[in-house]
């Protein structure tokens, strides 16, 4: 029996197309034609590839038990699955695979050890534990590796195209740019892992979306996927990976591509992706651990064929115009709840359902924002510069080509946390830190700080933060009525030195385009 | 290890009304400063449930009628943001066995399967009907029948779904992967000796 299963690729996978009769073939393409835009049966995306290529087995309910080449832990998610592991009696099946760094609680400014802060200590220490218990790499501080996981896991060239990558964080989604299926789990799942080197997962299904054109000046990754979001919504992508494509991704760095798949999950997504090519392989050339020599070129060979098949399917295809994205800021309480800096607050009296109106109205009430105003103009306390959505050595430079003889305006707490030690370092090579220094900015050591405040870097009462990090959650930045409203690195700057949210644009006069 | 076949929960239960409940909402990270998921249910909710005093908000779980509660109502994508398992234990540990809601995020729907809380999602008008009745007599005992996909309650009874292989693994006690991962364990060596980047 011929069993064809459109969204599976269970044709294309199991069965080799070129050897049945003309005929036959030519009616399947003809049949797959009819359910959507050409395909071409034989063509795999990405995900289908590396999924395939990491599947074991399934299992009796019907997920997969796949392999997850890559390990990354850090030591907020992963005490209790050592437990686990411990309990069980078993051991760490890969250590070789798994790779540990400390983030979450690490204070920036005070680093020396034992921390103020004794369940901090604890933690670190536990993870320096279980590390050498089990045989894990751990880039401590010491090493001068240590940092955000998902900056740490590209800074290394641990992070490789055509592989599967899981951590107990969400935003594991980062290092689908370059070209893997990457996804955050929970800590039993890290138990699983640990133990095995396999969860158990359910296959997604994939959304290709498109972004053509050019971008405007002043317009970056981050107002990039803002708008995704925004409009998509916060939901949209439950059940999705996404794959990023069109001119935009095509121009974009590594740096910008992981700053857009990073916030895949804020869209609903647990992965996104960018399929691998030559800003790939450059980005990987020479790192720690990419393959060096011979290996190198069939890396790069295996790497090149795991990219998306031309005319693959896909099960949805969304396609946005470059030109439609200006300087994204949040008004609300989650990441969908964007808009234009140039927009006014949207108003519950306009909402179109009931649902939206009390949405904008809890929103409202927490952000302590008026409906229908100008969100130009609003007031800032603080200033935050880092994560591993926006901490990477180019988010840096860029606002650094413009603050050099700014200053933060009186009353405002401006901090910059880079998001590794070694981007702190390259910072200092590079004079960076010395123009943030100088525009009034307080240059930390490398960590999570102030996006999810479990160190004590933290928002005071309703404080409302100007911020490169990810979430806009109520009390995500460590004070229960803390606000947070979400922007690119440009425009935290520029709310920094105006003292309120503003148009970077504007603000820097920035005419040319990135 | 033999694990329980999940089939029906049946229970008081609480309405924590509003959607995209994050899990920072569930569980402020500050209190993921541990080693253990020991006590988390007391942190359950916090910064909705309590004042910075400590005393108690209005809240529908700090009102002693629905002290009880096994069962945690709620709206469109609850558990969404983070990846934190802290959120499902904080449910788990605080007493509930069951969540139904409008929608739910992935991967908090993966860890409340693989700690055996079942996720059934209803629809809103349903979901209401069920809350009525529960503000009319919170003594009132809902049961989520995972088996037949439908929430009874009085003399009434809605309809709702969890996707099938979640169901599978609820009903057949195998919600806990790791007895199944560690029998593929020759299969996965195979299997990753044909992956290039995970060789020694």
């Amino acid at each position: 029996m011929l069993y064809i299963d459109i969204n599976n690729h269970v044709l294309s996978s199991a069965l080799k197309v070129e050897k049945l009769p003309k005929r036959l073939r030519t009616r399947i393409q003809s049949l797959l034609l009819t359910f959507s835009h050409p395909i071409n049966i034989m063509a795999q995306s990405l995900f289908d590839k590396v999924w395939n290529a990491h599947t074991v087995r399934n299992l009796a309910n019907g997920q997969t038990q796949l392999i997850i080449g890559t390990h990354l832990i850090h030591e907020v998610t992963s005490p209790q699955a050592f437990g686990m592991v411990r309990d069980l009696g078993l051991k760490v099946l890969m250590p070789h695979r798994t790779f540990a760094t400390v983030d979450h609680i690490v204070p920036t400014d005070k680093f020396l050890e034992p921390y103020a802060d004794p369940l901090a200590d604890a933690m670190i220490k536990e993870l320096r534990k279980n590390c050498a218990d089990f045989g894990i790499t751990f880039f401590d501080r010491s090493t001068g590796k240590q940092g955000i996981v998902h900056i740490v896991g590209p800074e290394q060239g641990i992070t490789q195209p055509g592989t599967t990558i899981a951590c107990g964080d969400s935003h594991t989604s980062t290092h689908g740019a370059f070209g893997a299926i990457a996804f955050g789990i929970g800590t039993t799942q890290i138990r699983d892992v640990l133990a095995t080197q396999t969860m158990a997962l359910g296959r997604l299904k994939v959304r290709r979306i498109n972004v053509t054109g050019k971008l405007l000046p002043g317009v970056y990754a981050k107002d990039v996927i803002l708008h995704i979001i925004r409009v998509l919504g916060v939901n949209g992508g439950t059940g999705f990976a996404y794959e990023y494509g069109g001119e935009v991704f095509d121009r974009f760095t590594m740096e910008e591509r992981m700053t857009v798949c990073n916030m895949s999950i804020e869209g609903g997504a647990r992965a996104g992706y960018v399929n691998p090519d030559e800003t790939t392989f450059a980005y990987l050339k020479g790192r720690p651990y990419s393959p060096k020599g011979a290996a190198w070129d069939k890396a790069v060979e295996s790497w090149k064929a795991t990219a998306s098949d031309p005319g693959c399917h896909y099960d949805d295809v969304v396609t946005i115009n470059a030109a439609d994205i200006a300087p994204t800021v949040t008004w609300g309480i989650n990441p969908g709840q964007g808009i234009s800096i140039t927009e006014n607050i949207p108003d519950p009296k306009t909402a179109t359902s009931v649902d939206e109106k009390s949405s904008i109205e809890e929103a409202l009430a927490y952000m302590k924002l008026a409906p229908g105003a100008a969100i130009k103009g609003t007031k800032i306390d603080v200033a935050f510069m880092g994560s591993c959505t926006n901490g990477r050595l180019s988010d840096f430079q860029e606002v650094a080509k413009y603050l050099k003889g700014k200053k933060v305006a009186a009353g405002v707490k401006a901090i910059a946390v880079p998001g590794s030690q070694g981007v702190g370092i390259l910072c200092a090579e590079l004079g960076i830190d010395r123009v943030f220094r100088d525009a009034g900015f307080e240059w930390r050591e490398a960590g999570c700080s102030m996006c999810l405040a479990m160190n004590p870097d933290k928002l005071i009462g309703d404080q409302l933060c100007a911020s490169s990090s990810n979430r806009n959650f109520k009390g995500r930045q460590g004070s229960p009525t803390g606000r947070t409203i979400l922007m690119s690195p440009l425009m935290v700057a520029a709310a920094a030195i105006t003292g309120s949210v503003a148009d970077a644009r504007e603000v820097f006069n920035v005419k040319s385009s990135n | 290890m033999s694990l329980a076949k999940i089939t029906s929960i049946s229970g008081k239960a609480v309405t924590v009304p509003g959607n995209d409940i994050d899990t920072d909402r569930i569980i402020p990270a500050r209190f993921m400063k541990c080693i253990t998921f020991d006590g988390l249910g007391e942190f359950l909710f916090y910064d909705v449930r309590k004042n910075a005093d400590g005393s108690n908000k209005e809240h529908p779980m700090n009102d002693p009628k629905y002290k009880q509660a096994t069962i945690l109502l709620s709206g469109a994508n609850f558990g969404c943001g983070s990846s934190r398992e802290h959120a499902p234990q904080a449910i788990q540990k605080y007493g509930f066995k069951a969540v139904v809601a409008e929608g739910f995020a992935e991967i908090f729907f993966g860890n409340c399967t693989t700690l055996g809380i079942p996720c059934f999602t209803a629809s809103r008008e349903d979901i209401a009907l069920i809350s009525a009745a529960v503000a009319a007599n919170p003594a009132l005992e809902v049961i989520v029948d995972v088996a037949a996909q439908e929430i009874r309650f009085g003399n009434q009874k809605v309809k709702a779904s969890v996707r099938d292989t979640a169901r599978d693994a609820l009903v057949n006690g195998r919600w806990d992967a790791i007895a199944e991962l560690l029998e593929g364990l020759p299969a996965t060596h195979a299997r990753a000796a044909q992956l290039p980047y995970l060789a020694v």
